[in-house]
């Protein structure tokens, strides 16, 4: 595979590795080079493309297995201190300021949803992926992703409708 | 769209049961300005779908590794290595062989300064030959 053939197969997705990547790692820096490593490895692989029914789909698969891989190694402590930083609530003053920001709490209740379900609130409700995709991409069953990606909807609007009714009473 | 369809689509949404042209019609709908109260903590979420959609990755993509290739490094390093200790070596030689000069040099000075003290003898005798000569004239030829 040619260095252009091979840009031209593999950039279109290139968003939507780092945005998996960032829901996965948290931290951009992180993410960045998580694509950066996933493309390296891509572009090493690249006589082995022609295989997969969907580069696409393989690319993600790859993404989510790095990213597990990253959060599993040392470094991830390191992430894992990050990640529970954020979700301290800190100063009352703060966490106002933060309820104020709807997109925020958004952000945050999906960041706090295992990571199974984070990923396919991701690759469905971001990336806008089919549900066959997705199984194909997690090494599920269908039906098991429908299962999981409707925990993370529910999970994400009782906490909304909590935090609502909070804000009006 | 009417009310009772978004809520039923909705319902739907929840058991994840909707397809990806029905959920568009719901994200359109809560990005609308018109989005009923009851339904509105439901805004902030779709809202946060669409605008992550917009996340780019800004930075280019290089395709060659920038990570140090240690197999390079190591060749680099033992060709340093051989280099210098080759020169050393040299230099070693090269002190060696002054050493051995300037020792051969010192033994030289030393014969030159007991020659020297030879030749102060032979010129005494020398002279002690000439003053018999001129005591005992000697025979013409």
């Amino acid at each position: 595979m040619k260095q252009t053939e091979f840009l031209k197969t593999v950039m279109p997705f290139k968003d939507k590795v780092f945005r998996v990547a960032k829901r996965l790692l948290v931290s951009t820096e992180e993410a960045e080079d998580a694509t950066q490593e996933l493309y390296f490895k891509l572009w090493k692989n690249r006589n082995k493309l022609k295989d997969y029914k969907s580069i696409e789909a393989f690319a993600m698969t790859m993404t989510k297995n790095y990213c597990f891989d990253r959060l599993k190694s040392k470094q991830a402590s390191n992430l894992k201190l990050i990640h529970s930083n954020y979700q301290e609530k800190g100063t009352p003053l703060q966490r106002q300021v933060e309820l104020n920001d709807s997109v925020s709490l958004v952000h945050r209740l999906i960041n706090n949803l295992p990571e199974q379900q984070k990923l396919i609130i991701q690759l469905r409700d971001i990336e806008e992926f089919e549900f066959d995709e997705i199984a194909e991409q997690l090494n599920l069953q269908p039906t098991a992703v429908r299962v999981s990606l409707s925990r993370a909807r529910k999970t994400i609007r009782e906490q909304l409708t909590k935090q609502h009714n909070y804000g009006i009473s | 769209m009417e009310l009772a369809s978004i809520e039923k689509l909705l319902e739907k949404y929840l058991d994840a049961e909707t397809t990806i042209a029905e959920e568009k019609e719901l994200r359109n709908y809560f990005l609308s300005e018109n989005v009923a109260p009851h339904l509105q903590e439901y805004q902030s979420m779709f809202g946060y779908f669409s605008t992550s959609k917009n996340e780019r990755f800004t930075k280019t993509i290089q395709l060659k590794s920038q990570k140090v290739n240690w197999k390079w490094l190591s060749v680099a390093a033992s060709v340093v290595l051989l280099v210098s200790v080759y020169t050393g070596y040299q230099n070693n030689q090269q002190k060696k062989a002054e050493k051995i000069y300037q020792e051969t040099q010192m033994a030289f000075g030393m014969l030159a300064t007991n020659l020297n003290k030879g030749n102060a003898a032979i010129s005494k005798l020398q002279y002690f030959e000439n003053t018999t000569n001129k005591v005992f004239k000697q025979p013409k030829k």
